[in-house]
């Protein structure tokens, strides 16, 4: 369980209580694999910790899946096919309709275990995270009968069986994107969490149980790299579905030539959030904030370069200050909290690398040190660096934290094409009172998702995905069901 | 006495221009019979990057014009064709067994395949796009936009008829393309460039290349400026190289599987889905409020 946090926060002036409830959450203390409908202890007999970012206390110890555990697997999702696929749509639709209702009455529960396990404020598993897992199953549940409707003019079929491989940064959500329209159109599913962010996955799996969804429709595998290479490589998958680095999809395409594996890929992303003089400044600052700050920045489409017209550098600079100062780090179980603990040691590290060569490179760094960070746990501070240039290391590369980088322009165009100045191109943002203004630049901004006047909003109907390098193929709303189905 | 007949001299056809290959290379191509019909040029990896790099360039005037605009030079395109059906005909038939009648069907197919996709520009963002019914303040809708550059592989057969169905699906969705027609009958796609030329088409936006696909498909795959890659008729190992290759700028690959009498299926070759992989779908959000 979390520490309490009431002594950290006393620099701010303010005295909190301590998170006033800590909803009672069994943990098994072995955690297996979920195979054709049973929970199994791994062939492999290897077992890894999994631990609370914001504690350093381990909760519990998961089964690392090996090559055998994964063919089984593979094959249970293998057998379960020919029976879900060709089971009516009307009928597949009750099972998922089924899981987002038992998602809903279970809430509170994965809430907690969300953020026990990955470290991100419950206000965001409360608020964000469980109501989008939910509703995912439950907008896919709807189209499983009425896939015709989607693809005009042909005829729709699943593509067999699915391995997906999912990050640590939405754990459930990230399980709901993949599953739900693998489900809905008819797939059989492997799944494999992040090792980090496992818990919240194997207790859907519960859930699954408790719906009675056919036994191997469904199935988890958990570990790290190299259960995820067992899976992404196994030769009797008809599809693989990764979320994650740049860096492992391009891997993962370069091993799949050939084998005519379908491949759909939500990778990194530098997105830019734009805003004019002629914006609502509060609201952009707003905008600013839940851009770079949700999640503690672990968000592939996060607003990491801020680009600021000019005339309004200076208001924009000190009302940002401003309000990262009022930012509350620290116990993610608070529901005071804005920013919780940072999802691992290494991404800790690597976090605090970049902020490192930020400063070496020449930026200047703003943090908001007003804040006592816990002593256990892993932490890091919200920050921003101005004096960026395009050039800098933290102006190209994806850090995966709460790092911001400030940058100016002067015209529309410069904005417009330092924004597309990058090989990817997930999301961006644009702020302006302006409606011509708004749309003529969300048309030239290269990125599958434009936030105007707003940012980091999700939605199950909404499709989520990016351009160039931030990989191919979108999750959510009607276009997110064509990855998974074969038009004949 | 019999009159000197004046052969053509087929070139490539980049950036709105007939050159010759850089490379100063030629191919001899042998007729049914095994006499040398003709030479075609034989492209050189840097035609193929200059292509590249005027296609670039002309991807933002081809994807910034109207739906309705590059609808009507497809449809010029067409025209063009139909009036030189005789002269299409002719040149498929040179190099393969196939006969004319059939060839005049291959031809008749390519225009109906350009009047069909130029029907299809200002439409299909209607049936690929739509608005989301998001449950918030705001208004959500996903468009689908174009990728930028596509590189196009064409089969051997149908030369025609497989060159023109490649093209116009990403052409229609506003790409520009480079084309290397097939290897062993490149004829049609030597002289195509004269019915773009002739159609309105902007400098760039087609391009055309001739020769030998194991001298530039690493190229192709590598070439960080091409988005997309449609390509029919390859091999394994071709295909191999293509998806390695592209790995490292995730390109989009479309490998087509259609075969003999699939080309003249306009459900399978010219519909919505033939045109969704050449399209990026863009969603935009914008807050709904009176205040």
């Amino acid at each position: 369980m979390a520490t309490e946090t009431t002594t950290n926060i006393q620099a701010t002036g303010w005295e909190y209580s301590a998170a006033p409830e800590r909803f009672p959450i069994s943990i098994e203390e072995t955690n297996k694999l979920f195979i054709d409908g049973k929970f199994i202890s791994p062939k492999s007999r290897k077992w890894f910790a999994t631990t609370n970012p914001a504690t350093d206390e381990k909760l519990a110890d998961i089964a690392t899946a090996g090559a055998a555990d994964v063919n089984a697997a593979v094959a249970s999702a293998k057998k379960a096919l020919p029976k879900w696929s060709k089971l009516a749509g009307s009928e597949r639709a009750k099972y998922l309709y089924r899981i987002a209702r038992r998602i809903q009455e279970r809430a509170r529960e994965f809430a907690v275990l969300e953020t026990l396990d990955g470290g991100k404020p419950i206000k965001e598993s409360r608020d964000v995270d469980i109501p989008l897992v939910a509703q995912h199953f439950f907008y896919c549940a709807g189209w499983a009968d009425k896939l015709e409707y989607a693809f005009p003019g042909r005829n729709v079929q699943p593509i067999g069986v699915c391995a997906q491989i999912i990050p640590w940064n939405f754990p459930l959500m990230m399980a709901a994107w993949k599953l739900a329209p693998a489900l809905a159109c008819g797939n059989t599913c492997v799944l494999k969490p992040a090792e980090t962010t496992s818990l919240t996955a194997l207790r859907l799996a519960e859930v699954l149980q408790e719906v009675e969804l056919p036994e191997g429709v469904v199935n988890i595998v958990t570990g790290a790299g190299d259960t995820g290479k067992y899976l992404a490589e196994h030769k009797a998958i008809n599809k693989l579905a990764f979320t994650g680095s740049t860096h492992v999809g391009k891997m993962l395409m370069r091993n799949s030539a050939g084998t005519g594996k379908r491949l759909t890929l939500e990778l990194g992303g530098k997105s830019a959030n734009i805003i004019f003089a002629d914006a609502a400044i509060d609201q952009a600052v707003e905008g600013i904030v839940s851009g770079i700050y949700f999640n503690q920045g672990h968000v592939c489409c996060a607003g990491s370069r801020l680009f600021v017209e000019e005339p309004i550098l200076e208001e924009v600079i000190q009302k940002l200050t401003h309000r990262m100062k009022s930012l509350r780090v620290g116990d993610p179980m608070d529901k005071n909290t804005d920013v919780g603990a940072i999802n691992s040691r290494s991404q800790l590290q690597t976090i605090e690398q970049y902020i490192k060569t930020g400063v070496a490179e020449g930026g200047q760094l703003h943090e908001a040190n007003n804040q006592q960070l816990p002593s256990k746990g892993n932490w890091c501070n919200p920050c921003f660096f101005t004096d960026i240039q395009p050039s800098h290391t933290i102006a190209r590369e994806e850090i995966f934290g709460p790092v911001l980088s400030v940058m100016t322009f002067r015209t529309p165009e410069e904005a417009i094409s330092r924004a597309n100045n990058t090989p990817y191109g997930l999301a961006a943002g644009v702020w302006t009172d302006k409606g011509s203004k708004v749309f003529e630049v969300a048309k030239r901004l290269e990125a599958g998702i434009i936030w105007c006047n707003s940012y980091n909003r999700f939605d199950a109907a909404s499709p989520f995905g990016g351009f160039k390098e931030s990989g191919f193929g979108r999750e959510g709303g009607m276009q997110g069901l064509k990855p998974y189905v074969k038009l004949v | 006495m019999s009159r000197l007949t004046v052969p053509k001299t087929y070139k490539l056809y980049i950036g709105g221009k007939f050159p010759r290959t850089e490379s100063g290379r030629s191919i001899p191509i042998q007729d049914r019979k095994g006499d040398t019909a003709a030479h075609i040029c034989h492209a050189s990896r840097k035609d193929f990057r200059e292509a590249v790099e005027v296609a670039a360039k002309a991807a933002s005037s081809w994807s910034g014009i109207t739906g309705y605009l590059r609808g009507q030079i497809l449809y010029r395109m067409a025209e063009m064709l139909e009036g030189r059906r005789e002269e299409f005909a002719a040149a498929i038939c040179v190099t393969s067994d196939t006969k004319i009648a059939a060839a005049r069907k291959e031809v008749d197919a390519s225009v109906d395949r350009l009047v069909c996709f130029a029907g299809w520009t200002d439409k299909y963002q209607q049936v690929l796009g739509c608005q989301n019914p998001v449950a918030s303040s705001f208004y959500n809708f996903t468009v689908p936009v174009s990728q930028g550059v596509t590189c196009v592989v064409a089969p051997d057969e149908p030369s025609l008829l497989g060159l023109i169905t490649l093209i116009a699906a990403p052409l229609c969705a506003g790409n520009t393309v480079i084309a290397l027609g097939s290897q062993k009958h490149p004829i049609p796609t030597a002289i195509f460039g004269e019915v773009c030329q002739t159609s309105d088409v902007p400098a760039g936006a087609i391009n055309l290349l001739t020769g030998k696909r194991a001298d530039i498909i690493e190229q192709i795959a590598d070439h960080r400026q091409v988005a997309s890659v449609s390509a029919a008729g390859l091999s394994k190992k071709e295909r191999v190289t293509i998806e390695v290759g592209g790995a490292d700028s995730l390109k989009r690959v479309c490998f087509s599987a259609l075969k003999n009498n699939d080309w003249y299926d306009a459900r399978l070759c010219a519909s919505p889905w033939a045109i969704e992989p050449f399209v990026e779908m863009k969603t935009i959000w914008h807050p709904s409020a009176s205040r």
